[in-house]
């Protein structure tokens, strides 16, 4: 009896784990479709939970677009209606807040998710209504093979993690580098792997391979295997909420190695949790906040009058989807799902602060711009800009050996980095 | 062999904050026979305690001679505090959501428990919002370094604080009056009642004493792993969970016991090249832990009479 009632508790209690839905409407009541003249665009993001900032960013981007769309009149003479569902930085929460945004609210787009888990939880759903979706910031490229109603704003990780593989190898030199995997993470593994093949390629070696789950908080095993291997760098693409923790407890075992990572890293709570352990980190990201472009000097004005802080890259995606999506309502003159759709994928030269947005056929954006940014005195300051000139595209991206990095790199002068990223580096793709 | 040493401390230290956890479980299920799932939750509102006490001291401090929190007497004064209120807690836990149910068939107490966990954590999320926080620095950070394991003053403090508090636990149950009115109630608690044992107040005593014990859990926790959010106790607790009944649920040595091995398999299993698993590995020990040592390691086996 007793054998039986703990083993019944147990797998209770396994079974309750993050169990309740909750989801939340912070966009008002039941949408009735844009029949009141209002175009009604659904937003899903993770506004609570491990990757809360992310969600936030995304929102506050979002909502500064939309305001100025509707102080202008909105598109075509109906404004933008935005419907918020949050799903708590939660894969399973991501499929059903987008569910109930089709089905019951009748939304004619759909914006987000920022985790690639996330995103291609909720992408067949949009690409089986027939209901296009922009994903601002998911990286993984599997996220817009899902179907042709899916699009995104930001680059690849093939692109991402060969830029940080050729930054380390190419400009600092770097020979062998350690992977710390978030297993629980679509976008950390894609990264992770993207990352070894140019790293590899490059002629360095991969010396300690080791994995962690999302939220965990002891990583000081993990990190003691990695240490015993002595590489020169630990690439770690992970989220930023697990990132301060690691950078610690690297550096209380002794570990002085710099660590590196992906556009995950980038939240204003990074600095706050990982404090010193993070001076001399590198990531990639896909803007830098004092990029001089008139752009985004515009942008980050807005943004601060309206929020008061900086906009990290997130907002900044946030802001160009839902300007994309606007502009592509106004082309197609209705907001008819397949016609919507191909205005989305007639998307061309559009300019927006994360740069100059030309989507391909794998409706992944071509050429979009990515900067390398190192961590120093709780700044951000950019070490190089990259222009990956290889035809993206999702699945077609060939490997081509693109000499990604080659805008000089800071050396001593970690003064204003608006100096050295100002030059948009023309960079070559050797093979073809 | 200095991996297998530092493995092995970083185990120790993530073990004895489980086995803290631990005793909280085993003693209440020791005494009621219930599982108190809302005890990670306790564990974690005592990391918030330390969390909002130490962002205060820090602001009176600042503002009053330029000083910082973070020297041992106030970091004990936090845990002091953290620890009342968390016994509080422990005890309104009991009195408004067990006690009730105490003559109602145990699955009932069983679901409360989960609900009352519930509650905690989503009460958590909407009081203390979703986000993760940084918990303040309560103890000037060293690290220290022995011939090529490196450890930090905190770990040792961990280690430290869950000794002293074990042996206390152990007073309490085995050199105390008060402990055996809590063993007697725990071998039979309707006898121990016509003895003249005032039940009740034995079992309050015991869910305070219990969470208690999780607030100093949460202290430490927060000081190894500064990231607090109000889920941070599901995890911990499920593990400390198993740990008490790898321990033998119901008994006090056993827990420690059982805490200390789940965090040492867990360090090696991380630092393996099987370091995905490492959260399974727990749940693996606990199947194989009832399907063939249903009593744990230290507990008697007690066939049902009919």
């Amino acid at each position: 009896m007793k054998k039986r009632f703990i083993l019944a508790t147990a797998i209770l209690s396994l079974s309750f784990i993050g169990c309740p839905p909750k989801t939340e409407n912070a966009g008002g009541g039941a949408g009735t479709g844009g029949g009141a003249g209002e175009i009604v665009i659904g937003e899903y993001g993770s506004l609570t939970g491990g990757q809360a900032t992310f969600g936030q960013s995304t929102h506050n981007g979002i909502m500064l677009a939309v305001d100025e769309i509707n102080a202008g009149g909105g598109v075509n003479g109906r404004k933008f209606r935005i419907i918020t569902e949050d799903d708590q930085s939660k894969a399973e929460e991501a499929a059903n807040a987008v569910t109930k945004l089709i089905s019951q609210n009748n939304v004619v787009a759909v914006l987000g998710e920022v985790a690639s888990s996330s995103s291609l939880a909720a992408a067949p759903i949009c690409q089986s209504n027939k209901v296009p979706m922009i994903t601002p910031s998911s990286t993984n490229e599997r996220v817009t093979q899902v179907g042709d109603y899916i699009f995104r704003m930001c680059f690849i990780d093939p692109s991402q993690g060969e830029a940080m593989a050729n930054y380390l190898s190419r400009q600092v030199g770097m020979k062998r580098a350690a992977v710390l995997i978030d297993v629980k993470s679509d976008y950390s593994t894609g990264l992770a792997a993207n990352f070894e093949k140019t790293f590899v390629a490059n002629g360095g070696q991969i010396v300690g391979r080791q994995s962690y789950a999302q939220g965990d908080s002891d990583f000081r095993s993990q990190l003691t295997a990695i240490k015993a291997t002595n590489p020169e760098v630990i690439f770690v693409p992970g989220y930023y909420n697990d990132i301060g923790q690691i950078a610690i407890q690297a550096r209380d075992l002794g570990i002085n190695q710099p660590l590196a990572g992906g556009d995950g890293w980038e939240s204003p709570k990074l600095i706050e949790i990982g404090g010193k352990a993070l001076e001399g980190a590198f990531y990639s990201n896909h803007y830098h906040v004092d990029d001089p472009a008139p752009a985004v000097r515009e942008f980050v004005q807005k943004y601060e009058e309206r929020y008061g802080a900086k906009p990290d890259s997130l907002a900044a995606l946030g802001y160009d989807s839902t300007k994309v999506l606007a502009d592509a309502i106004k082309r197609a003159g209705t907001t008819d799902g397949p016609k919507l759709r191909d205005a989305i994928a007639a998307t061309k030269g559009f300019v927006g602060v994360t740069g100059t947005i030309n989507l391909g056929p794998q409706r992944d954006p071509i050429g979009k711009k990515l900067v390398v940014l190192e961590i120093r005195n709780g700044q951000t300051i950019l070490k190089a800009a990259v222009d990956p000139s290889a035809p993206a595209g999702g699945a077609a991206a060939p490997a081509t050996d693109t000499t990604a990095t080659n805008a000089p790199a800071g050396t001593a002068a970690a003064t204003d980095s608006s100096t050295t990223g100002t030059a948009p580096s023309t960079s070559t793709a050797r093979t073809q | 062999m200095e991996t297998l040493l530092q493995n092995l401390l970083n185990g120790i230290a993530a073990g004895s904050i489980y086995a803290l956890i631990a005793l909280g479980y085993t003693m209440v299920y020791g005494i009621l026979k219930l599982i108190n799932f809302a005890h990670g939750d306790i564990f974690m509102i005592g990391s918030f305690v330390g969390y909002y006490a130490g962002g205060m001291l820090s602001k009176q401090l600042n503002a009053a001679q330029g000083g910082s929190a973070s020297s041992p007497l106030y970091a004990a004064l936090i845990m002091l505090l953290a620890m009342i209120i968390c016994g509080f807690l422990g005890y309104l836990n009991e009195r408004i959501a067990y006690r009730p149910l105490r003559n109602a068939p145990r699955i009932a107490s069983l679901i409360t428990a989960i609900g009352v966990s519930f509650l905690l954590e989503y009460g958590g999320q909407f009081v203390f919002g979703p986000d993760p926080k940084f918990f303040p620095t309560l103890v000037q950070k060293h690290v220290i370094n022995i011939g090529g394991v490196v450890t930090t003053n905190y770990q040792l403090i961990v280690l430290g604080v869950a000794i002293v508090f074990m042996a206390l636990l152990q007073f309490i149950v085995y050199g105390t009056k008060f402990g055996r009115a809590m063993r007697a109630v725990s071998f039979n608690f309707e006898t121990a009642s016509l003895m003249g044992i005032p039940t009740d107040r034995v079992i309050s005593t015991t869910f305070v004493i219990g969470s208690m014990l999780a607030a100093v859990a949460g202290i430490l926790y927060g000081l190894s792993y500064p990231k607090i959010d109000p889920l941070m106790g599901i995890m911990p607790g499920l593990k400390a969970f198993v740990a008490a009944v790898l321990g033998g649920i119901g008994n006090v040595p056993g827990a420690v016991v059982g805490g200390l091995i789940i965090g040492i398999v867990e360090s090696f299993v991380g630092g393996s090249s099987y370091s995905n698993y490492r959260d399974a590995i727990a749940f693996i020990i606990l199947i194989v832990i009832l399907l063939f040592r249903p009593s744990g390691l230290f507990g008697k086996y007690q066939p049902e009479k009919v």
